[in-house]
């Protein structure tokens, strides 16, 4: 029988350690390599143009890299589920393959495709590639939920065997067996598009500073290694000026589009180490940042409010303000402090900013000073940041802004400390903002505060060269530690006096609820009534209410909670037992479908609340 | 749902079972002999019971109970139901939460201001929030409200309320509840001669008042609250409202035990104010009145303006600090606080803390919770602290990446070595590095 196959590239854009591609060659008589793109989708999509050209790029290398195997890669305009029947007939298609995506909406858009190819008999081989490890294994060994703090997560990888090793890269001979005849005007159809194509008009020539590609992935692996090597020490090294600009041995990128392989990586960290140390194996703190990277894609994987507050179970519902203004000056770098614009300033020209300097910025909106969603900040870097993948963007806002994971809350970055502990000099501050390149370095951080002389003679004066600072930080910061205690308090009754006081504890959230909140149409958290685990934090918060109602003689509401002065922070979960949140999180993957008629349940349950409190 | 009579065995089989509704035609044994007695069914249920379970639902649940029949509204309404309220009030522009309704506020208003006792009005950034809220106050008039807090949940808006508003909105509550027990109005413009109207009224019964950074109230003003209630136990105010006199007022034999002081240390023109110092002697006479209070300062300061605290024994418990603090102010804290029982430094300089750290352990036998951010300690210097310091650390939070590894223990080994000090699992708090 005749095996035409498709390989469908999504990620995982790269011919090394690609097993679903291997799948495809396996015994093919053609194969032919897709990538799929709506270039009308394009151009409305919230992706900047930074990650759109490191996307081309990276297409354009993998179509060399197959021209050097007598190939070519084919990409279809339009939507996978228009294109794919069309692709089936054309070719006479007979097997789909293409890398597992473990996010929600991956899960969704691949599930409709495989019932396709059903229909249009084609056999779809689904294989695992983008995470070290299977996900769903993990979620198991964790009593079939996902682990929520890190060291948990930890704890359940050191249990796992270790990823499977990488596959080697496609070679000429295994694509020569099942090459199909390019046609002439294969450019005219499929070739890679141009940013002009996709709607970016004046785009600037200039050299990005990340480039995008499995070749150049390959190179900066040897780099990157080279380093460590050389370093032969494998601490994380101290922050200083240089970390906080992009890297020629930079990996992240390469990562998220799969340019490169994570087994690979991990492979030769591993050997690394192990070569390097002549001793027994590495310590999982080795492979720290790749596997933050799985501990965010296991969370979010049976998730599919993990991007969001409202609705989302593993997310503590926080009041956030809505300010436009306010937004728009943290995205465009016009806060007034110099640290902050410096970063922003960053992110938008090279999409790459320092896991510190992401801490900084994402503190400063949210918790920190701007007390504005963590929603907002994650759509602004889904745009500009090349390494933003759904779940680990996602799941970083979620940290940083304190609102899962069980955080400590008590400390918060200074927006103007911060910097000048990192780098004293200021010459990343005059980098990025080159108006305030003549600032002493004393001033660099706080112009507001350099006298008029001094502004005069650095030909910036404040307020009408740069921005004034935009909020008063020792004083939003008082009000957001405030802040952030009644909301946590709200989520446990615990009421004694010490900094980890207002922890809430994974056996709190799923007790069932005694008595919902009188809150009916000013709920907190819509969707109290039909989600059962939106609720969490709202039972809880009820419960910490009727205790004071109930005790003798019965304490205040919302002042008693906090006649307990200082709890500051929240709890480390570490210590909490494993399985007790196992209820929560296995109710709460209900298919995508429904959330919408879930949400008009939910609406439909405010409206009711109305009139029939009006009654007699 | 209907209004007749509901049996009440049809509609268990309704729930219990699928085939509910086929059974329902044809009662089985028992639906049929409970069927027969016409008293025994949903809207007959006592008051007390239905009381009971009303309890356990939400309010939305209650209000569509409450059209069931007669009787389960009369117990909607039953005041036991309505002595706390929180009003929330939120404008769709400023905020992502949703606002208590409306027609709910009149109701509450007409049929039981009187009832309410625990009453709580959370607002947004927006000025027209903090307005509704003061409208409803100043609708309170019947009502004896036993708790009052002002909750701003974002910005704080009751400050954009024009002051004559505000204050006349809460001494409305002031004048008509005269049994006021707690009170939280932190961050509002209450001034003065509202809180003369407040002693006025509640002198007996206040026990809490809290009110950080409510810049319209001066020392006098708080002098006044302290002179004449002699019942509160519970006080938080902004430095600029601590003087000798409050603290001796305080401390006068008329007056309970002070329970929580909570201070908090801002700076109105960030850098450039100077603070007033506090005698030691006023200090040793509270601690002798209240000799198990805690007092928790909150410091949001730069670093040069830390100058005049902690000079002298200071008899604090707990201390935050929410900027960087010089080495050489934590040094006094280990030299000069030795009822400390809780630290948080947010940021220190690039110099290590070991040997403050050490002081601390040392002098500050109390200390069972300490959390540092941005703080570097060596790894041996940090062993060493939490060794001294042992079990009675029941709260330990540092950042890993502030811990410098050294000859003696490299961040694998800190671990092991801080748990077994401590005599429980401890981990360092980690950061995506992502």
């Amino acid at each position: 029988m005749v095996v035409n196959s498709v390989h469908w590239f999504r990620k995982g854009l790269r011919l090394h350690d690609n097993p679903a591609l291997q799948e495809a060659l396996n015994g093919a008589d053609t194969v032919r390599c897709v990538y799929i793109l709506d270039p009308w989708f394009a151009g409305s999509a919230n992706v900047g143009v930074n990650r759109w050209r490191f996307l081309l790029e990276s297409l354009e290398d993998l179509d060399s890299s197959l021209r050097k195997l007598n190939s070519r890669l084919f990409v279809v305009r339009g939507q996978p589920t228009d294109v794919f029947p069309r692709l089936f007939k054309e070719w006479n298609i007979t097997r789909l393959t293409f890398e597992y995506d473990s996010e929600p909406y991956g899960r969704e858009r691949d599930g409709a495709i495989i019932k396709m190819a059903q229909e249009f008999g084609v056999e779809t081989m689904v294989r695992n590639s983008h995470t070290l490890y299977n996900l769903d294994k993990i979620i198991e060994m964790n009593n079939n939920r996902p682990p929520l703090t890190f060291k948990r997560f930890q704890a359940i990888v050191s249990r796992l065997e270790l990823p499977r090793k990488p596959l080697p890269t496609i070679t000429p001979e295994q694509m020569d067996g099942c090459r199909v005849r390019i046609a002439d005007n294969h450019d005219e159809h499929y070739s890679v598009p141009s940013l002009e194509e996709l709607g970016f008009k004046n785009v600037s020539q200039a050299d990005a500073v990340w480039k995008g590609g499995e070749s150049e992935a390959l190179e900066r692996l040897n780099k990157h290694l080279d380093r460590k090597a050389w370093v032969a020490n494998f601490e994380r090294p101290r922050i200083n000026m240089l970390s906080l600009l992009a890297s020629p041995t930079g990996l992240s990128p390469y990562l998220r589009f799969g340019c490169l392989s994570c087994r690979v990586f991990y492979y030769n960290l591993r050997d690394l180490y192990m070569k390097l140390r002549k001793r027994c194996s590495p310590p999982l703190s080795l492979f720290g940042q790749l596997l933050w990277r799985e501990f965010f894609y296991t969370a979010a994987t049976t998730n599919p409010a993990f991007d969001r507050m409202e609705g989302n179970p593993v997310c503590v519902q926080i009041p956030w303000d809505h300010n436009p203004e306010a937004l728009a000056k943290w995205a465009e770098g016009r806060t007034g402090f110099p640290w902050i614009d410096a970063i922003m300033t960053q992110l938008r020209q090279e999409g790459w900013i320092h896991h510190l300097a992401r801490h900084a910025v994402a503190c400063f909106l949210t918790r920190g000073d701007l007390w504005i969603s963590w929603e907002c900040g994650m759509k602004v870097f889904e745009e500009l940041l090349l390494d933003a993948d759904w779940s680990v963007n996602a799941g970083s806002w979620m940290w940083l802004s304190c609102s899962a994971f069980f955080q400590q809350f008590f400390h918060c970055y200074c927006p103007v400390g911060f910097g000048k502990r990192t780098d004293p000099s200021g010459d990343y501050i005059r980098r990025y903002i080159p108006k305030l390149k003549d600032y002493p370095n004393r001033y660099i951080y706080e112009p507001w505060n350099a006298p008029e002389s001094v502004q005069k003679a650095a030909n910036c004066v404040v307020g009408v060269d740069y921005p004034k600072p935009m909020i008063n930080h020792a004083e939003s910061s008082r009000l957001n530690i405030e802040r952030m205690k009644q909301v946590y308090q709200q989520l446990s009754h615990y009421r004694g006096l010490s900094l980890l006081a207002s922890v809430p504890t994974i056996q709190e959230e799923v007790e069932p609820s005694l008595s919902d909140d009188s809150q009916a149409s000013g709920s907190s958290t819509p969707g109290v009534q039909t989600t059962p685990q939106t609720n969490t934090t709202t039972t809880t918060a009820n419960k910490t209410m009727t205790d004071a109602e109930t005790a003798t003689p019965p304490p205040a509401v919302v002042v008693t909670s906090s006649s307990t002065a200082t709890p500051v922070s929240a709890m480390p979960l570490a210590t909490a037992p494993p399985g007790i949140a196992a209820q929560a999180q296995r109710k709460r993957s209900w298919p995508t479908e429904l959330q919408s008629a879930q949400r008009c349940s939910q609406s439909k349950l405010q409206h009711t609340s109305k009139p029939s409190t009006g009654q007699e | 749902m209907k209004r007749g009579r509901v049996n009440i065995t049809s509609k268990c089989q309704g729930f219990s079972s699928t085939e509910g509704r086929i059974k329902r035609q044809k009662p089985g044994p028992l639906g049929s002999s409970l069927a027969q007695r016409p008293a025994e069914d949903w809207g007959s249920l006592p008051h007390h019971v239905v009381l009971h379970i009303f309890q356990y639902l939400s309010l939305v649940d209650r209000a569509r109970a409450s059209s069931v029949c007669r009787r389960w509204n009369e117990v909607f309404h039953i005041p036991d139901l309505w002595r706390r309220f929180e009003f929330e009030l939120n404008q769709p522009a400023t905020s992502y939460l949703k606002s208590t309704h409306p027609d709910l506020i009149q109701q509450i208003i007409k049929r039981h201001a009187q009832h309410l006792q625990y009453v709580s009005f959370k607002v947004d950034s927006c000025t027209e929030s903090a307005e509704a809220a003061c409208n409803i106050l100043s609708q309170l008039v019947n009502c004896t409200i036993k708790t009052l807090g002002l909750i701003s949940t974002a910005r704080p808006s009751f400050m954009d309320v024009s002051q004559s508003h505000f204050v006349s909105a809460l001494t409305v509550v002031f004048v008509n509840s005269k049994s006021l027990s707690s009170i939280k109005i932190d961050d509002t413009p209450v001034d003065d001669p509202s809180l003369k109207v407040l002693v006025a009224n509640n002198s007996d019964t206040l026990k809490l008042l809290k009110m950080s950074s409510c810049p319209h109230v001066s020392p006098a003003g708080i002098l006044c609250v302290a002179d004449q209630c002699h019942g509160l136990r519970e006080l938080a105010l902004n430095y600029h409202l601590l003087s000798d006199e409050l603290l001796l007022a305080l401390s006068s034999e008329k007056h309970v035990h002070l329970e929580h002081l909570r201070i908090d240390v801002v700076s109105e023109t960030p850098g450039q104010t100077h603070f007033h110092t506090i005698k030691r002697s006023s200090w040793e006479a509270l601690i002798r009145h209240s000799p198990k209070v805690n007092i928790v300062m909150y410091f949001f300061l730069e670093e040069e303006e830390f100058e005049p605290f902690f000079r002298e024994e200071t008899p604090v418990t707990h201390l935050y600090f929410g900027r960087a603090v010089s080495k050489e102010m934590l040094g006094r804290i280990g030299l000069n606080c030795p009822r400390l029982v809780e630290l948080v430094v947010c940021a220190n300089g690039l110099e290590p803390l070991d040997e403050e750290l050490i002081r601390i352990a040392e002098r500050c036998k109390n200390l069972t919770a300490i959390g540092l951010g941005e703080c570097e300690v060596t790894c041996s210097g940090f062993v060493e602290f939490v060794k001294m310091c042992g079990g009675r650390l029941t709260q330990l939070s540092i950042m890993e990446e502030v811990l410098i590894p050294d000859n003696s223990y490299n961040m694998e080994q800190i671990h092991s070595e801080v748990s077994k000090h401590l005599g429980r699992m401890w981990f360092p708090d980690m950061m995506p590095t992502w």
